[in-house]
């Protein structure tokens, strides 16, 4: 029997560490209560998208969206909404354009520019039931492919859909499976790269946590056209309830036939095995992924040869991401022209975005290729919080680079971000307004890059150390003329001369940072000034004595007595002593303290 | 140098993990997820388990010690019942994550990948997470904290110390 109303928990991580499944519990017990059990569907979903507004609940068919619904809004919500109609306005979302209630979850600004293909299914079904899956069309696409359809007319859908790798190198799906498909082999792979690793990227993470299916079907697909009978999906370990959700799917679609042998009674078998990862972000370059599924050092070696011809065990393997292999069955069912019909010349199809930073609706968003910068940063992202302004964005990771607001009309597709100096990477979009230092922040992607450097080429791993070490000097006011010129010198050679993907990319941020915003680099190097107050070396601490209470919470806080004063006596940092730890900043109620740089 | 000559107690954690390994035997390249399910038993991978490995799984030790130095997530040393992990990713650090590890580093008096006197936590940092909309974020074991400043750091070591 259907429901009456159907009622979506989102159990994305983010929503989980909101208490999203503790509010789903009380909405059970409550709907017990009432004994509304067979009129209410409480269903839980993965990730809807607007992770700021967490915990989402979503009631069908009405399309009420409830935001930051706590275990104690749960009794209103069932006793109000579910049994007497009337929708609990003080948790409904409210436009903040216009301050209106929105009625409709359809007619929230943060979804209408959005065109859903790869998330279609996350938040509107459970992640943990095939049949759901199976009840929106699930497998319908390799069932059409492998009793219907040749391998080369797969092949030819998506070719003609123009689908290219989601996970930042754009290379053309197609030809990757042709190479591997033309290659005479007894035994070939289908590996996944779920090795989510790029910070700031987290819609990997959602398709299978929220659409586990959609993978496997991809992957299966893509085994059918290549001749593979068994692939691997590699999932990084920071993502333990992805990799659940994956096996329980994994083990579900074995189950009922849609892996394993003879699949539609045809002659095409199929296994799936998860791996998972051990925290290495070079692990995300495809030879090197291929030596952690293997069970070594995840260093990468040099291409040719490349995976079609020698990937995992030496066989041939084709290779993509999460999210390429995710718009695969939508190809196979709606055709390849369909998709080419959307996005750009060069780039087809939907990009899902993960944005964060200083933005008002943080979330996943997936957008036409071709939408531009702005309409994603202010139109979804509704811009900066109040009295700030973005002052750019980070595109693409530690491997991509900063664009500025007069590039922000720039459609996105690959060649575009590539020419302004960024990358479409994975979809990380980090929005950073004036309280972000853009040498700091190049530092702390040298840092992360350092780190993660496996060692095995020169220029990665001594190259890169230099840069840090150039830029560490910068923000310790310790800079000297010709700096930022050794840092462009050493990135340009780096970037020719690394191994892999990893150390190409690199030098990206530091180029960045100084094509756009040199200004700064010179600022902390001349003026030995940090215009975003975050270089801890170039700051100072003053109280004003106007606002100052005199209440003695920063003396007691600062960690080296430099702060004179007590109570009924206004405070006076000592600068001598002073560590500039910002502890007195942080706890002054009143605002008091002051933070200085470069006016010395 | 003298050859390494480690006793390899009988005991029920060895025994786990003796099956496990016999589990996996027939499986290629089984090493990470070995090493997975040992961190998983002991906590950590002290030399004496490597050797354990190796020699169950006949993988030079060289090898093993190799893979297991390789990845951040496979620890040498004993970790604390609470393990402090604070993401490092981008949006985190644009939202000031260092000064997090900054405050944890004076409340708790140790540094990064340290433990406390009384092995109650241990700090680290990570990269990334994936849950960017609440950062700045961190997680002690599996609980994950969003939105964290010092007044929430300082809940968070009062809440695990009263839990012991």
């Amino acid at each position: 029997m259907a429901h009456r109303l159907n009622v979506l928990v989102c159990s994305g991580a983010s929503c989980i560490s909101n208490d999203s499944l503790k509010v789903k519990e009380a909405m059970l017990a409550e709907i017990d209560r009432l004994g509304l059990n067979k009129e209410i569907k409480v269903i839980e979903t993965g990730c809807m998208g607007p992770c700021q507004l967490g915990p989402v609940i979503l009631v069908y068919p009405d399309e009420t969206l409830y935001k930051k619904v706590q275990v104690e809004d749960v009794r209103e919500i069932v006793e109000q909404h579910f049994l007497k109609g009337r929708p609990v306005e003080r948790l409904m979302y409210k436009s903040p354009l216009t301050d209106e209630l929105v009625h409709k979850s359809s007619e929230v600004d943060y979804f209408q520019k959005q065109v859903k293909i790869v998330l279609a299914n996350c938040g509107n079904i459970d992640p943990e039931s095939i049949e759901e899956y199976i009840a929106v069309g699930g497998y319908e696409a390799l069932g059409k492919a492998v009793t219907e359809m040749t391998p080369d007319t797969v092949l030819n859908e998506i070719k003609i859909s123009g689908l290219r790798g989601r996970g930042g190198g754009g290379f053309p799906t197609h030809m990757k499976w042709m190479f591997t498909k033309n290659e005479k082999s007894d035994e070939k792979y289908v590996i996944c790269n779920a090795d989510e690793g790029d910070p700031g990227a987290f819609m990997d993470r959602s398709v299978i946590e929220g659409d586990p299916h959609t993978l496997i079907e991809g992957m299966a697909i893509a085994g059918y056209v290549v001749g593979a009978s068994k692939g691997y999906v590699y999932v990084r370990a920071e993502y333990p309830l992805a990799i659940e959700r994956l096996q329980k799917a994994i083990s579900q679609a074995k189950d009922v036939g849609f892996l394993g042998e003879k699949i539609f009674q045809s002659d095409f078998s199929f296994d799936l095995e998860v791996r998972v990862g051990a925290g290495a972000f070079v692990c995300g370059e495809e030879t090197a992924l291929i030596h952690s599924i293997e069970g070594k050092r995840g260093t990468p070696r040099p291409r040719p040869p490349y995976p079609s011809a020698s990937g995992v065990w030496g066989k041939p393997t084709v290779l993509n991401n999460v999210e390429t292999y995710a718009n695969v069955r939508h190809i196979i069912l709606n055709g390849g022209a369909w998709m080419a019909k959307i996005g750009t010349e060069t780039s087809k199809g939907t990009k899902v975005f993960a944005l964060s930073g200083t933005i008002k609706n943080t979330g996943l968003a997936e957008v036409p290729m071709g939408t531009t910068i702005r309409e994603l940063i202010y139109d979804i992202g509704g811009g900066a919080p109040e009295g700030h302004e973005i002052k750019a964005v980070q595109l693409g990771g530690p491997s991509g680079g900063c664009v500025t607001p007069e590039y922000f009309d720039t459609p996105i597709d690959y060649e575009s971000l590539t020419q302004l100096g960024a990358m479409m990477g994975s979809g990380g979009v980090i929005a950073m307004d004036e309280t972000a230092c853009m040498v700091n922040t190049a530092k702390f992607f040298l840092d992360f890059t350092c780190f993660e450097s496996c060692g095995k080429c020169t220029p990665c791993r001594v190259g890169l150390k230099q840069m840090y070490g150039l830029l560490d000097k910068i923000t310790k006011g310790e800079g000297e003329e010709g700096d930022i010129e050794a840092l462009e010198k050493l990135g340009n050679t780096i970037k020719t001369t690394a191994l892999c993907g990893l150390g190409q990319t690199a030098p990206n941020p530091v180029l960045s940072t100084i094509k756009y915003f040199r200004h700064e680099y010179e600022e902390h190097i001349h003026d030995k000034k940090c215009r975003a107050l975050v270089c801890k070396d170039l700051i100072s601490y003053e109280i004003d004595a106007e606002k100052c209470k005199a209440c003695t919470l920063c003396a007691q806080k600062c960690p080296v007595d430099a702060i004179r004063g007590q109570r009924g006596v206004i405070h006076v940092i000592e600068q001598e002593k002073c560590v500039s730890c910002g502890s007195c900043y942080d706890v002054c109620p009143f605002g008091a303290v002051q933070r200085l740089s470069g006016e010395n | 140098m003298e050859a390494l000559k480690i006793h390899i107690p009988d005991n029920e954690q060895y025994r786990e993990l003796g099956a496990y390994i016999e589990s996996v035997r027939n499986m290629p390249g089984p090493l990470i997820n070995v090493l997975h399910r040992a961190q998983g038993i002991f906590g950590y991978l002290p030399m004496e388990v490597q050797t354990f490995i190796s020699r169950e799984l006949d993988i030079p030790l060289s090898t093993v010690y190799g893979v297991v130095t390789f990845y951040n997530f496979f620890s040498m040393t004993p970790r604390g019942k609470y393990v402090v992990n604070i993401c490092m990713g981008t949006a985190c650090y644009v939202k000031g994550a260092s000064k997090i590890v900054d405050i944890f580093k004076d409340e708790l008096g140790i540094g990064e990948g340290e433990t406390t006197e009384d092995n109650l936590f241990t700090l680290t940092t990570a990269r990334c997470f994936g849950a960017c909309g609440l950062a700045p974020v961190l997680m002690v074991n599996e609980d994950v904290y969003g939105h964290v400043d010092r007044k929430k750091v300082v809940e968070i070591i009062k809440k695990y110390r009263t839990l012991g």
